[in-house]
């Protein structure tokens, strides 16, 4: 099908809020959003050692409801939402037959029959679609697109707790990791959550969309003392890749199951059915052919999204993602390799532009914080 | 930004710093700025010989890679090596980052490049 025109940007409640503060602003899946402001290794070592800010009201949200919601959810999330008590998440994955990657997301536990999934911001339409039609044989329950009722901004950081703790009633200490509360924020009715997508401490904050700014000034002004700056996807995306987790459309995808991801953990292998089972309790009884590694260059440069994998002179896969990270301070990645080939310690290539260099593999995730 | 006025500049954002017949060539503020937090320089080898426009190298930042391209023709007589360990200084003073140095083969190259008031309406 001929594609249209190219569609205008989607801007985020925060886009004329980024636009004044000089934020560099970059396409990003259908939306006008900040790369970086101040800088990427700047903001990614704020969130390592302070606090960071980040707009991310550009991701979906779809909310099932419905008194079967709960079997419902349970068939198109490979996760097993019956684990979830009311006020906790977990991610997990929506699937084609196959095991492969729709999207991923996170599945809040809003009521006992009422659940938030938090989706991919280039993929709202196409999960929509997809779970409203694999809802329907669940029985009573209905999914709405909710993502215009949303803006999501992230705090994160070891200190975003001493940021955001002056700026609520809830009590953020007793708030567990994957659990959220109902509250105000800067007097802005908030849905945080204890997630976040940096591998540091830190909160995700749902705020309708008029009160974003308001939200965003009064963190800012909050986080002074800590010297909190406000990030970009950039940032995101670096602070992402050294916690080891996955980027849709980079890591996983339609062609890579959860297992080759290596993300089995994701799996309700105890819940009777979802759409992906089948095809992935063979993979697991049998074993896969490939999985998802982490690695470290040996040799100078940065290996990135795309460049080919050798194991001597056999292309056997591509890196899915690689940045130099600014807090490790080397050249990380991702790539599918053949099972005999994951072993930490094992040896590849990375082609490089034309230039082989030495890859080894690596225990992930490269950065874990201290509890 | 301001641009020295004794350096010659390319369409590419390279600069040259040119005595005699030699030259010093690194990129410009500009450059710089639009790469963001630079991670990654691979130059050449010492007695390389490049033509006008030719790529000598990579520059990587976090986000992007970029060709590196010789303002002039002529053979690398010095590499910067410092920038292998700390390519951050190309951030921090662009126009004092020279990453090569040619012995000139065809001064008259020069005349072509950009002067700073040039390249400064270029960027702007």
């Amino acid at each position: 099908m001929e594609q249209a025109a190219v569609a205008p940007l989607k801007k985020t409640p925060l886009h004329a809020r980024h636009r004044a503060s000089g934020a560099k602003l970059v396409p990003f899946g259908g939306w006008d959003m900040p790369v970086e402001y101040s800088g990427i290794v700047a903001e990614h070592m704020a969130v390592r050692e302070r606090a960071g800010i980040f707009d991310v009201s550009h991701m979906g949200e779809i909310e099932i409801a419905g008194r079967h919601a709960l079997e419902a959810v349970q068939r198109i999330s490979c996760n097993d939402a019956s684990k979830l008590q009311v006020g906790q998440a977990q991610y997990s994955g929506l699937l084609t037959p196959c095991g492969t990657f729709v999207d991923d997301l996170l599945v809040y536990r809003l009521a006992a029959s009422h659940f938030l999934l938090v989706v991919n911001a280039s993929h709202i339409a196409e999960d929509y679609r997809y779970i409203a039609e694999h809802i329907k044989p669940a029985g009573d329950a209905v999914a709405v697109d909710a993502s215009s009722r949303y803006a999501l901004v992230a705090v994160q950081g070891p200190r975003a707790l001493e940021v955001l703790q002056p700026l609520t009633g809830v009590d953020l200490s007793t708030l567990k990791y994957y659990w959220f509360a109902h509250g105000e924020v800067a007097g802005v009715r908030a849905t945080i959550s204890r997630t976040g997508y940096t591998g540091e401490d830190g909160f995700e904050i749902l705020v309708p969309p008029q009160a974003a700014d308001r939200l965003w000034l009064a963190v800012l002004e909050a986080g002074r003392v800590v010297d909190l700056l406000p990030c970009g996807l950039g940032a995101r995306d670096t602070l992402r890749l050294e916690a080891a987790m996955r980027l849709h459309g980079s890591d996983i995808d339609e062609t890579t199951t959860v297992l080759e991801a290596d993300l089995g953990w994701i799996v309700g292998w105890t819940k009777p059915d979802f759409i992906g089972a089948e095809v992935l309790r063979k993979q697991k009884a049998d074993g896969v052919t490939r999985r998802l590694v982490g690695f470290e260059l040996l040799d100078p440069g940065i290996a990135r999204h795309g460049h080919d994998v050798y194991v001597g002179d056999a292309k056997v896969g591509a890196v899915t993602s690689g940045t130099q990270t600014p807090y490790l301070k080397k050249a990380i990645g991702m790539a599918y390799l053949p099972v005999a080939q994951t072993a930490v310690g094992a040896e590849f290539d990375v082609d490089i532009r034309g230039r082989r260099a030495r890859a080894k593999v690596v225990a992930m995730p490269f950065y874990k914080r201290a509890k | 930004m301001t641009y020295p006025s004794n350096l010659k500049y390319t369409k590419d954002h390279e600069w040259i710093d040119i005595s005699g017949d030699r030259g010093a060539v690194g990129i410009t503020a500009y450059a710089q700025q639009q790469l963001g937090d630079v991670v990654y320089v691979e130059l050449p080898e010492v007695g390389a010989s490049l033509k006008a426009g030719q790529s000598f190298g990579t520059i990587e930042s976090v986000k992007a890679v970029s060709e590196l391209y010789s303002p002039v023709s002529g053979q690398v007589v010095e590499v910067n090596a410092a920038l292998k360990t700390k390519p951050e200084t190309v951030n921090a003073d662009p126009h004092g980052s020279w990453m090569i140095i040619l012995a000139l083969t065809n001064a008259s190259e020069a005349e072509t490049l950009l002067d700073a008031g040039q390249y400064q309406d270029l960027v702007k």
